[in-house]
């Protein structure tokens, strides 16, 4: 299993997709985080290149969420920091965007309302907002949704508008919070289709964290795994394929062989991090 | 020729078939599921009320009961148009209404205002839960003649003593409506970097609604108890005052009339608070 460098990586990355117009890294310096006295997350630091896809992945309570929380600015580390270099896509109205695990959509608001939401407070005029609402829309094929209230919606189908919420502001880079986890099997299937899609292009990048190696190996260029509590970059897992190669159904077996790889990684520390919770 | 990769779809079927030709005899299982379950009949309620409205008239025309301690529906029924053709009815009512009114707007409005601040703001959480818990308990009612003292024997110590109940309920619903908004919601809305009157217009007041909405319910009980308190005590007009005089006359027709037309009020408001939850949360 490949080891690298972050610089590596993101030459890997690039190579895999191509040229791209995204410009911004994201980068976590030396991050660490504690919550009382609780320490969660130890000196962790790595960059997140311009169109490149970072899994994120440790056992459970290693810090992916409370990490992925700071690289977005919704919570202050308690050392380190999260930056950007470079600057945002021309157009991006909020270049670092959540997807939600929950897909935290507002009830009272229909689908049109929830993707439009974001778009409120950003000085555009209706039809703006509208045609970028429209766009975000057809691109996650709700256009025909647009008056359904969250309620009336599939798991998938919210996860849909959680999704068409996020590109409606012209993102650099997603920030992912296990985005699949609350679905079915079947539902996370179709819409990893969609993720594999939606990022193709390399005109987004993305941070995804997961606890589904699976997934992490079909999507990410490169896969940060963390220690168990408190988070540390235990390795940086550059995956050998292009992202053509990946979708080729001749390397669901090197792709699987991956996954048992990192499964190894982190077997042991996943049993000792399920005791842990147990024992709490 | 059945698809090859279906062949053990097949083997299955006929297993499956063979065991059900081999079961000597069936029995239905049996049903364990019935009852708990939160139905209402539509028209129960209703029969049930006509029923004990039609027994207590029964009970007063047979002479069961004496119509001094309980008169009769009918009977109260004809009091209540004396007192509308008398215009005695709209007199008292439109007192009560005004005190209610006044009293339950000052009181919303300012619990609105305070139970926002205490959900959005640490300071003022501190400070307001600490008077809220100690003078949530008190009754209002017990005030009203220290606000006689204060704001003298006009219309203005009985609203106040409304206006008193209603903040500390609505204050309450308010914040605690605004304590239970998802934090997802809002964290959702600042990871778009939406500023903090849009999160509290678009996010925090429809979210805390429902809440809100509920609390009204309580201080529309609320409003109503204090005000017929107050008349009671100290009013020459308003229902409060007239069903206490009606009570010290002996009429009691008419001092039922007096709790039929509060019931009625009662019921109207509640009317009222389903017809705005079901436009204002027509997304439940």
């Amino acid at each position: 299993m490949p080891r690298v460098s972050n610089h590596e990586a993101r030459s890997t990355a690039a190579a895999n997709f191509g040229s791209t117009d995204v410009s911004m890294d994201l980068i976590a310096d030396h991050i660490s985080h504690r919550f009382g006295a609780l320490e969660v997350l130890h000196d962790v630091s790595f960059t997140v290149g311009a169109g490149e896809v970072v899994a994120v992945v440790g056992p459970s309570g290693c810090g992916k969420s409370t990490l992925l929380s700071i690289l977005g600015g919704l919570l202050q580390p308690s050392a380190g920091h999260a930056g950007l270099r470079g600057a945002a896509p021309a157009g991006s109205l909020n270049p670092l965007t959540f997807v939600f695990q929950d897909f935290a959509l507002l009830p009272w608001c229909t689908v049109e309302g929830n993707v439009e939401f974001p778009l409120l407070h950003t000085g555009l005029s209706l039809g703006e907002r509208r045609a970028l609402a429209d766009d975000a829309l057809r691109r996650t094929g709700l256009l025909d949704f647009r008056a359904t209230y969250p309620k009336q919606l599939s798991g998938g189908m919210r996860q849909r508008v959680g999704i068409a919420r996020a590109l409606a502001v012209r993102p650099a880079i997603l920030l992912m919070d296990e985005p699949l986890s609350a679905l079915d099997s079947q539902t996370r299937e179709l819409l990893m289709e969609d993720f594999i899609r939606l990022l193709a292009g390399g005109a987004m990048g993305a941070v995804y964290v997961t606890h589904n190696l699976e997934e992490a190996v079909r999507l990410a260029d490169r896969i940060v795994v963390l220690s168990r509590r408190p988070g540390r970059v235990r390795e940086v897992v550059a995956i050998p394929l292009t992202r053509d190669e990946r979708g080729d159904i001749n390397a669901r077996g090197k792709l699987l062989s991956l996954q048992g790889e990192l499964w190894s990684l982190i077997r042991e520390e996943a049993i000792d991090a399920e005791r842990e919770v147990q024992d709490a | 020729m059945p698809n090859a990769r279906f062949k053990m779809l097949d083997r299955a079927k006929m297993a499956e078939t063979q065991r059900a030709g081999s079961a000597a005899e069936t029995r239905p299982v049996r049903f364990r599921g019935a009852g708990f379950v939160q139905a209402t009949s539509r028209y129960a309620g209703w029969i049930a009320l006509l029923l004990v409205i039609g027994l207590w008239q029964l009970a007063g025309s047979t002479g069961l009961v004496n119509p001094l301690f309980l008169p009769a529906p009918l009977a109260i029924g004809r009091a209540i148009y004396q007192l509308a053709i008398s215009g005695a009815l709209w007199h008292h009512v439109s007192y009560s209404l005004m005190r209610i009114g006044a009293g339950w707007i000052l009181g919303t409005v300012a619990g609105i205002a305070v139970g926002f601040a205490i959900g959005l703001f640490a300071v003022a959480r501190s400070v307001g839960i600490t008077f809220i818990s100690a003078l949530f308990p008190i009754p209002k009612i017990a005030l009203l003649p220290l606000l006689i003292l204060w704001l003298g024997i006009g219309e203005e110590p009985k609203i106040a003593t409304i206006a008193l109940g209603v903040f500390f309920s609505t204050a309450i619903s308010v914040y605690s409506g605004v304590d239970a908004v998802p934090r997802n919601l809002i964290r959702m809305a600042q990871s778009f970097n939406v500023p903090f009157s849009t999160i509290v217009r678009r996010v925090i007041w429809p979210g805390a609604l429902p809440a809100i909405l509920a609390g009204f319910r309580i201080t529309a009980s609320v409003a109503l108890l204090l005000v017929v308190s107050a008349e009671m005590i100290g009013a020459e007009f308003g229902i409060g005052a007239f069903v206490l005089q009606a009570g010290n006359l002996m009429q009691t027709d008419q001092l039922l009339a007096g709790v039929v037309i509060l019931s009625l009020f009662g019921l109207a408001v509640g009317k009222l608070i389903n017809l705005l939850e079901t436009r204002l949360l027509r997304w439940r």
